[in-house]
Formats: structure tokens, C-alpha cells, sequence
């Protein structure tokens, strides 16, 4: 089964902070370490959202919102695919990721199947 | 709420099972490949990563999960491991001497080499020529994969005894003849790399198309070897036809879905609904492929079986196959490595290419090869082109054939199936 591991944005990310090399680092380290497993399909990470827009959606009026938005933490900064067993696989390696990065909050969902539907 | 959930999952006995079963699958293949470069020798590596799991159990239960509980494996079963050497070369009185040929051990401490090192050695071991396909594929799962003996028993169908006897006698093999943990050099590599190839393509084949069993396709057997395909192709990067191996599985693997019907019962490729194809797969395929053709690997015969089942997922509809440059694919890959399986499919393509008749011209030779007389798709290939011909009596004769020969229940009545729609078209024609 796969699993969307999501890490949200801290502050300096979104305030456009690069990554230090040694967060560089890591991150490579990280995906270096998932590709070993086996188990990383695919990844991205996102820019600031003051590089970004936003679609919202009331009573059929479409409203576009340019970035940056307040709420930093609230937003992604990117995400793996991983294709493992159980959820519990999936947490050990948000769980790796976190602590290697240095991200404060990551998201595990189930990627849905077509046998869902 | 969040200090409650914390709290839950530190005395909840069920997510401790649970998280302990994930670190094993995670952790454990890593454990093992440092513990073998440590002390060479799998079965106390094993062992000892299994007794570093155990004191996690029991600590974690009355303490909870540390935040880094790989960190703390690997910790615990490196201070089991150094504590195992130094009572072992203590009671021999040559600890001077080891602690000065072994490199990982400077001035009686443990130097972590490169993980990915340590597991390719691991691997390499695990799949040495000198064991048969069938010790390899068992003990590269138990090892490699991270299963538990039970479940590589059940991945192969096996008996549970029969599994862990296999992996017993494989071990015992590896002793006897000295297999020592080893990166081979240049001169061995190749032979090596292939020997883990054949493993990985062997779980892939038999799950894909399972010769046992009432399931026509095994998807825990081929999620392991993508698994394994993976990890390969991380730790050899700038291995063309390793990259074309796994380029080939995740091509074949993104038709699973669509390769099974509502009750169960095969889907041929052409009758697919490809809207059910995964596309991630697909995309990883395709650019696997791509990198075996940059690095020049594009004629090796993993990379050209890839290259054609490429032309399959690059086609939009059945009708828009290219079977022509399939057909020259299949040419290519009987010349570099031939076989009566390359030419059954070089017939098949052909066949679509050039019409049945060009396809029957190929097989018919394979009809009188004695080591083809067991094989159940030579009666069914050979029945789909007579069908098509519209020699209708000597289809039927052949899908009974392919019937009788078949293992596999799903495939079986698939070929019944095709038989009596020979015989009304007989009838009819």
C-alpha cells in the first residue's frame, strides 16, 4: 500500500530561509536512506507560498489568492510517496524523516486504491 | 488530546506489537548487514539483532517508544555485538590479534563503514551462485526483505518447516564453504550482480504469474521484489542492467491491477482496461529505462524485455501497439539470449505484427522441443494463433492442452474457457 508522507512548512521555510548545508545534507540523507529501503516512489519539496496561489471556491464565485499566507505552519513543504506494507512502516520512516530534517509536523495518509473506489 | 494519544501509544500493547513488527521490516535488514560485516557470520548476526530486539521489547513496554528507536536498536545490538567479540577473543586470548586485522575495530571500538556498503555485501552473500534460486530467493527474503520465516512460507506456499530447514541448509552452505562478507571486485561483479538479478526476477515471475496456488497473480511476492528491484538499483546506481531489470518489473507491475477480473479470472494484456494501468509506475518505468539507455545499457536483456513491455505502456489503446518494433525487439533479445520462452514471445509478436501464420512459422519448431513439452503458455500461444488462422479444431486441441498442463486454477479455466469458444467456432465456421 502507499502512503502521502507530508511535512508542513516552519516559519524560516516560509520565510524563504534557504536550507544550511547540513539541512541539505540530511534531506539527501533521508532520501538516500528511504531509496535503500525500497520503499520511496517518488518526492517533492515546494517553494514559499509567496511563490504560490491559492483557489478558493464560495457559492461558485472563484476567488484566486496570490501567497504569501499568515498561517506558515499550516502549509506543506513537500512530500514522498512510499509504497510499504502498513501504516506502522509508513510512520517509522515520517518518523526518520522528521527527526533528520529537522521538520516539526508530518502527515501520514493512505494513498487511495482503485479497489477504495 | 495530543498528550492523550502519546500516552495511548506508550501502554497500548497492540501498537507496540505493531511498531516492533515495522521496526523489524525497517531495521532489521540493516541490523543484520552491519552485525555480518562485524562478526561475519549471519546466524549470530541474526541473532544477535533479534536479542537487541527483545530488550527493546521489554524496556519500550514499561517506558514507551523512544523518539529514535532505530538509534536505539542499532546501539544496543553494536554493545551486544563488541560484548560477543570480546568475550569470544578473550576466551581464545587473541583479541590483540583480531582487534588488528579486523578494520571495523580500532583500538577495541566499533568504526561504522558505509550502510550501503554493509547491505550490498549482505546481499551479494545471501545471493551467492553457489545456492540454488530457491535457498537464495527464501534467505534474501528473510534477510534482506525483512520477513519473518512464517511469511516467507507463506509468500512461497510453503510449509513454515520446510522454509526454515531451507534457510538452515542455505546457511550451512555459506559456512561450509566459507562465504565470507564481501564486496567482489571487478573481475567477480558481474556474475555476482547477476546471480542477485535472477533472484529478484524469480520472486517478481512468480508472483506476476503464480505457478501455484488459486490466485493468478501473488501481488505480496511481487511487492517484495519491487522492494528488492529498489533497493538494488539505490545501492547500484550505475548499473545498466539493473536499472533495466527494475525498469521492467515496475512496467509489469503497473498492469496488476488491470490484470485480474471481477471474479478473479486473468485479463489478457490486449483486453486490459488501461485507464487501470498505474501511471507512477509507469512514469518510474519509463524513466528507468531511459537512464539504462543513457548509461548504454539499452541491449542488455533485461533492458530490451523492459523496452518492449515500454512499447505496451506507451500505447494508448490495444489497436496503437507498435508490434512491429516489438517483434524487432523480441529479434534482438532471441540473438543476445535465446531461449524457447524468448521465441514463444517473439512468436506472439510476430504473430501480431505479420499475421498468425508468421507466428505459427515460429512456433511450430518449439511444438517438437522435448524441454517445451511441460510448458502450459506454448499450447496457449500456439492455440491463439491456430484460432486466429481459423483452424478452429486444432485451437481446441491445443488450449485443452494448455488446460491440462497448467498448475494454476484461474489459468485452467481461462484455457476451458478458450477450448469451447474453439468448438462453437469450428461449429460455426
Amino acid at each position: 500500500m502507499r502512503y502521502m508522507v507530508m511535512h508542513y512548512q516552519t516559519q524560516a521555510m516560509e520565510d524563504g530561509v534557504k536550507p544550511s548545508p547540513e539541512q541539505q545534507t540530511a534531506i539527501g540523507e533521508y532520501m538516500q536512506e528511504a531509496a535503500m529501503a525500497g520503499v520511496l516512489l517518488s518526492g517533492e519539496g515546494v517553494a514559499p507560498s509567496s511563490a504560490g496561489a491559492r483557489v478558493e471556491v464560495e457559492d461558485g464565485t472563484v476567488r484566486v489568492i496570490d501567497g504569501p499566507y499568515a498561517e506558515a505552519k499550516e502549509l506543506i513543504a513537500g512530500f514522498a510517496i512510499l509504497e510499504v506494507d502498513s501504516l506502522a512502516e509508513a510512520v517509522e520512516h515520517a518518523r526518520k524523516f522528521a527527526l533528520l530534517v529537522g521538520a516539526e509536523r508530518v502527515d501520514i495518509r493512505r494513498v487511495l486504491e482503485y479497489s477504495d473506489l | 488530546m495530543r498528550d492523550d494519544a502519546s500516552h495511548r501509544a506508550v501502554t497500548d500493547i497492540g501498537s507496540l506489537d505493531r511498531t516492533v513488527a515495522a521496526l523489524w521490516r525497517v531495521e532489521s535488514p540493516r541490523l543484520i548487514a552491519r552485525l555480518v560485516r562485524l562478526l561475519g557470520d549471519v546466524d549470530t548476526a541474526e541473532e544477535i539483532a533479534q536479542d537487541a530486539f527483545v530488550i527493546a521489547i521489554e524496556k519500550w513496554r514499561a517506558e514507551g517508544v523512544p523518539s529514535n528507536p532505530a538509534a536505539w536498536l542499532h546501539k544496543t545490538a553494536r554493545f551486544l555485538a563488541v560484548d560477543r567479540i570480546r568475550r569470544h577473543d578473550t576466551q581464545r586470548g587473541k583479541y590483540r590479534q583480531i582487534a588488528v586485522t579486523t578494520p571495523h575495530i580500532v583500538d577495541g571500538e566499533v568504526v561504522d563503514g558505509d550502510l550501503a556498503d554493509d547491505l550490498l555485501g549482505l546481499i551479494f552473500m545471501v545471493c551467492h551462485p553457489i545456492l540454488s534460486p530457491d535457498a537464495r530467493s527464501a534467505l534474501t527474503l528473510k534477510l534482506i526483505c525483512g520477513l519473518r520465516t512464517e511469511e516467507v512460507a507463506r509468500a512461497f506456499l510453503v510449509p513454515g518447516p520446510t522454509i526454515a530447514q531451507r534457510i538452515v541448509r542455505a546457511k550451512r552452505t555459506l559456512t561450509a564453504a566459507n562465504i565470507r562478507f564481501e564486496l567482489p571486485d571487478e573481475k567477480e561483479r558481474p556474475a555476482r550482480l547477476d546471480a542477485v538479478r535472477e533472484v529478484i526476477y524469480l520472486v517478481f515471475n512468480e508472483g506476476h504469474t503464480a505457478t501455484s496456488g488459486d490466485e493468478w497473480i501473488r501481488r505480496d511476492l511481487c511487492a517484495e521484489a519491487l522492494r528488492l528491484g529498489r533497493m538494488l538499483a539505490t545501492l547500484t546506481p550505475r548499473e545498466p542492467e539493473t536499472l533495466g531489470l527494475l525498469a521492467l518489473i515496475e512496467l509489469q507491475a503497473s498492469r496488476l491491477d488491470a490484470r485480474t477480473g471481477p471474479a478473479g479470472e486473468p485479463v489478457l494484456l490486449l483486453d486490459q482496461d488501461r485507464t487501470r494501468w498505474d501511471r507512477l509506475l509507469i512514469r518510474r518505468g519509463l524513466e528507468l529505462l531511459r537512464r539504462t539507455q543513457e548509461l548504454g545499457g539499452a541491449a542488455g536483456p533485461y533492458a530490451l524485455q523492459a523496452a518492449i513491455a515500454a512499447c505496451h505502456a506507451r500505447a494508448r489503446t490495444a489497436a496503437d501497439t507498435d508490434w512491429q518494433r516489438i517483434a524487432a525487439l523480441y529479434d534482438g533479445l532471441a540473438q543476445i539470449s535465446p531461449s524457447p520462452v524468448v521465441e514463444l514471445n517473439r512468436a506472439v509478436a510476430t504473430g501480431q505484427a505479420f499475421g498468425p501464420e508468421a507466428g505459427l512459422t515460429i512456433v511450430q519448431p518449439l511444438l517438437e522441443l522435448p524441454a517445451m513439452r511441460g510448458y502450459h503458455l506454448l499450447p496457449a500461444v500456439a492455440g491463439d494463433l491456430l484460432c486466429r488462422a481459423g483452424r478452429h479444431d486444432e485451437a481446441r486441441h491445443q488450449f485443452l492442452k494448455a488446460a491440462a498442463l497448467t498448475r494454476n486454477g484461474r489459468e485452467r479455466s481461462t484455457m476451458q474457457a478458450r477450448a469451447a469458444a474453439c468448438a462453437d467456432g469450428h461449429a460455426a465456421g
